[in-house]
């Protein structure tokens, strides 16, 4: 299981990989922004991608988007982590395909359970 | 700014002296009107509107020099020594959030080490006590050859050895990663600095725009105002946490409330 996770921050780029390795998942990368994570999306054979939402360059809700447009990407489960709390967005984020949402401040439970939730449904 | 101004001590900028001699004149031509001396009438007509173009031109006056006051207390220009240390202030605000930018994430940074450091040494020792919890059981269950029992009893010896150990590290890691918060004091102080000067510009700011429009009332002077660049936040591109979510109708409060909307949406 590969994953990549995508925020501008490097602090909760570390929190998270650090709770998804608590989860089993060691094999991780990171990128900083949509820019940056879609050329490894696409070349690099990821199984999950967790995503922030509001970063410089290409947005989160930009990057899904991007994904679900791209034939090779398309299925790939996609797991937002963000402080955006409006519901307009929270809509389009699902319109967009997204298959979990995750609002920061969150607990290790939650994304525990989310992540869970979607591989569940994969199955 | 009609609900700002103030009646008594503020006749709509017009001074007490000059009401008092508006209200004089007024009677006086009245009066005047009255018992159909029209000529006379004409000339406190006369007298009237000069005392308009007195007083009007005195409170311009008047606003202008406070409207110099107050751009010059705004601290745009620094022509004095005081007002370049005002405008280094503001320079400076954007260097303390930096800083605090920077503390907040070394502090960040630096606990995340310590618990990754501990991590790894707590979960091998959960390991190792569950395991020797369960050949403890077995011993006690009297299912142990004595070679077995033999080799457990050295490795409780290590396990203590250890245990005290590790133990003993990870309270130093706990205690360390307490001393990383010592950045709240410093960055709580220095944001509270930063916001007494963003209310400090931000009166100046508001006396500023209510004495512009002092001056243009009194003038008549309309002006013809651009149109208003209302573009929004980008909700696509993401706006950031939202402050005082729970009282706001369009913002989740929480997970569960995501949870509740996705779930309405068939998720």
């Amino acid at each position: 299981m590969k994953i990549l996770i995508v925020d501008d921050f490097s602090t909760m780029r570390r929190i998270i990989k650090n709770l998804l390795r608590d989860l089993g998942f060691s094999n991780a990368d990171e990128a900083d922004d949509g820019n940056t994570a879609l050329p490894m999306l696409k070349s690099g054979k990821y199984d999950f991608l967790v995503t922030d939402w509001n970063m410089p360059g290409m947005s989160g809700l930009d990057l899904l988007k991007s994904v679900r447009a791209d034939d090779n990407l398309k299925t790939l489960p996609v797991l937002m982590v963000t402080a955006e709390a409006k519901r307009d967005q929270i809509v389009a984020a699902a319109q967009a395909g997204v298959n979990g949402y995750v609002v920061k401040p969150f607990t290790a439970a939650v994304l525990k359970e989310k992540i869970e939730k979607i591989f569940e449904r994969i199955q | 700014m009609g609900s700002m101004s103030n009646n008594e001590t503020d006749d709509q900028g017009f001074g007490d002296e000059v009401t008092e001699k508006l209200r004089i004149q007024a009677t006086k031509l009245m009066e005047q009107v009255n018992a159909g001396d029209y000529a006379a009438a004409m000339t406190v007509i006369n007298d009237l509107s000069e005392v308009r173009d007195q007083s009007l031109y005195r409170e311009v006056g008047r606003l202008t020099r406070s409207l110099h006051e107050a751009i010059r207390n705004f601290q745009i220009d620094p022509r004095n020594a005081e007002q370049s240390e005002a405008l280094s202030k503001m320079t400076d605000a954007s260097d303390r959030l930096e800083y605090v930018v920077q503390m907040t994430s070394k502090a960040a940074n630096r606990t995340m080490d310590l618990v990754e450091e501990a991590m790894p040494r707590a979960s091998s020792m959960r390991d190792e006590a569950a395991e020797l919890r369960d050949e403890w059981q077995r011993l006690r269950r009297r299912e142990m050859k004595p070679a077995e029992f033999r080799a457990l009893y050295a490795r409780i010896d290590t396990f203590f050895v250890t245990l005290n150990a590790d133990a003993a590290a990870t309270y130093d890691n706990l205690s360390e990663i307490l001393l990383a918060q010592d950045f709240q004091d410093l960055t709580g102080q220095v944001i509270q600095k930063v916001t007494a000067l963003v209310k400090e510009v931000e009166d100046h700011l508001l006396s500023l725009v209510m004495m512009a429009s002092h001056v243009d009332q009194l003038t008549g002077t309309v002006h013809v105002h651009a149109e208003q660049d209302d573009r929004k936040e980008s909700a696509e591109q993401g706006v950031g946490p939202q402050i005082k979510a729970d009282e706001r109708e369009d913002v989740v409060s929480g997970q569960d409330d995501v949870d509740d909307l996705l779930s309405s949406l068939g998720f």
